[in-house]
């Protein structure tokens, strides 16, 4: 599987990752390589074998909703770069800001 | 007593026991010899002046509150995490005190330390050799006697190898045996977080401190916790218990030919191989088993490790905590790319899920193989510890070496890597790998097996 520059650049905005041009370059040959590899599971017959996505197949554990001791507030905002009356700030998410 | 950093965790709590010297000198003695080998060694991120407890080191990926935690990552630069994951507050309710924080690669996406944002950790064996990784510090730093013992993650292999690659024990116990609240997630599908130790007996020690429910990890079931005969060296009532096993007579060890095929190191394998026969005289039958999905466990594995990676790795927004995405590295970018481009859409069936069914091929191979054997014995690492520098330019080259832990891994069984002798100087680590939940027979296993060698008594000259 080749990942094009076109295609390096529409991940990595997916991925919210700033890349260079240089590392664009690169990556378009280092992951079409790795995909190339990854591409031999297809050699795999794996019709109707089940997916194991978490082998302790523990699915949709519930908890009672009780309040608990949790982070103070003081706690929570302490590794915040930026914060604002008590509260996390942040780019404006409408607003072109 | 001039060489209390050498004792194992047991013989530490014996002689503070007896009063053959204090916290405070036990203390004095690791601070003092992480001050005058960690410049060489580089294990040690972060140094905690401290006098009192038994002295662990805590891999940076692992949050203890107060104390600056940066997964080996620039992302985490500032980072001081405002609560202490489980398996500190499990540690520190058994008079264990943390007294540094241990390097690693990048969110422990690595296999020889040299991802870490911070510089490579060396080999203490060889200081021009890499100690493996990603749990490069905690391997290092056991190895080279700078804490009693460590804690590590191990996701595809990153306890065991950089155990065997610098001589310790290292275990990565079942999934769902040990809350990971609090270690910051790599792949929540397979991250363990487990020991290192200077023996076998301290491996379990530690395993029964830190595992267990919390309620904060939904995979660490009640039934899971309780370790079935496992608590011979119980604190509780005085001295400690050993176990009482000499021989293996009766175990069933079953030896896959495809972890002795093409790839392994000539002499690594003649070390292994001693090591079985050595097991035969204990007494073990050996029984030929075959793990045919073995040579897919590599592509399962990384297809589905990038996916769980990037996603895991999205809350890191520079909002909350921790500082721009542009703060990651090389590995880790190419990491949460790859992720991305496996899940996306159009792609998501071909690689995500064609992996999870493929690992449940390999998953398959093990229940059919553990149902001739009791533990399934083997290489860690196809090679000893090569050079700083070797391979890093070469992504899938360095995956590549994760061959032998990787299977393990994909179907949640535990695996431990146990000293077993040298090649050209360098060391070499026998894994032996046990049913779901059976962390009882191989830490036996292990425990008779080290105990009729001397290799785990070997230790670097520094």
């Amino acid at each position: 599987m080749k990942l094009s520059e076109t295609q390096v650049k529409h991940v990595a905005k997916l991925a919210n990752l700033p890349l260079t041009e240089e590392e664009t370059k690169e990556y378009s040959d280092q992951l079409s390589k790795i995909l190339d590899y990854i591409d031999q599971l297809n050699k795999v017959d794996t019709t109707g074998v089940a997916s194991t996505y978490n082998v302790s197949e523990v699915v949709s554990v519930m908890a009672e909703d009780v309040p608990k001791d949790c982070l103070t507030q003081e706690g929570a905002l302490q590794n915040a770069s930026l914060k604002k009356n008590g509260f996390f700030a942040t780019k404006g998410v409408f607003e072109n800001e | 007593m001039s060489d209390l950093t050498s004792l194992s965790l047991l013989q530490t709590i014996d002689a503070l026991k007896e009063n053959k010297f204090s916290e405070s000198e036990l203390n004095e003695a690791y601070l003092k010899r992480i001050q005058s080998l960690n410049p060489k060694l580089n294990a040690f991120l972060e140094v905690v002046n401290q006098t009192k407890g038994i002295p662990s080191g805590i891999k940076d990926i692992i949050c203890t509150q107060g104390i600056k935690t940066t997964a080996g990552s620039k992302i985490l630069s500032n980072f001081i995490p405002p609560y202490d994951a489980t398996v500190i507050k499990k540690l520190k309710s058994q008079n264990v005190n943390i007294i540094g924080k241990l390097n690693n690669d990048e969110f422990a996406m690595g296999s020889s330390g040299e991802n870490s944002a911070y510089g490579p950790t060396k080999n203490p064996w060889n200081l021009t050799k890499v100690p493996g990784g990603s749990s490069s510090g905690s391997a290092a730093a056991v190895a080279a006697d700078l804490c009693v013992f460590s804690l590590g993650t191990d996701t595809g292999g990153s306890i065991r190898q950089p155990a065997s690659l610098t001589g310790v024990v290292g275990l990565k116990p079942s999934y769902g045996r040990v809350s990971r609240y609090g270690s910051i997630a790599m792949a929540s599908s397979l991250d363990q977080i487990g020991p290192f130790t200077k023996t076998v007996a301290d491996a379990r020690l530690v395993l029964e401190w830190i595992s267990g429910p919390d309620g904060y990890d939904s995979n660490v079931v009640e039934i899971a916790s309780p370790l079935r005969g496992l608590a011979m060296t119980s604190l509780r009532g005085g001295r400690l218990r050993r176990p009482t096993r000499q021989s293996l007579k009766g175990i069933k060890i079953g030896v896959p030919k495809e972890y002795f095929g093409e790839g392994l190191d000539k002499n690594v394998e003649k070390v292994v191989r001693n090591a079985i026969d050595q097991m035969v005289k204990l007494g073990v039958e050996v029984v030929e088993i075959s793990l045919p999905h073995t040579q897919y466990a590599v592509e399962v594995y990384y297809t589905m490790m990038f996916s769980e990676v990037s996603s895991n790795l999205a809350r890191f927004d520079g909002i909350r905590f921790g500082n721009s995405r542009d703060h990651f590295g090389d590995e880790t970018k190419r990491r949460i790319m790859l992720g991305t481009f496996a899940l996306s859409s159009g792609y998501y069936e071909a690689y995500f899920t064609k992996a999870a069914k493929v690992r449940t091929l390999i998953k398959q191979d093990f229940e059919k193989a553990f149902q001739k054997c009791d533990v399934i014995v083997g290489p860690v690492s196809p090679t000893v510890a090569w050079n700083l520098g070797e391979k890093i330019s070469d992504p899938l080259m360095m995956y590549l070496s994760d061959v032998y832990t990787i299977p393990a891994s994909l179907a949640g069984i535990p695996g431990l890597s146990v000293p077993c002798g040298f090649v050209d100087g360098l060391p070499v680590g026998l894994q032996i790998l046990g049913k779901y939940m059976d962390e009882e027979t191989i830490l036996n296993v292990g425990e008779v097996y080290e105990k009729s060698t001397d290799w785990y008594k070997e230790k670097p000259k520094l």
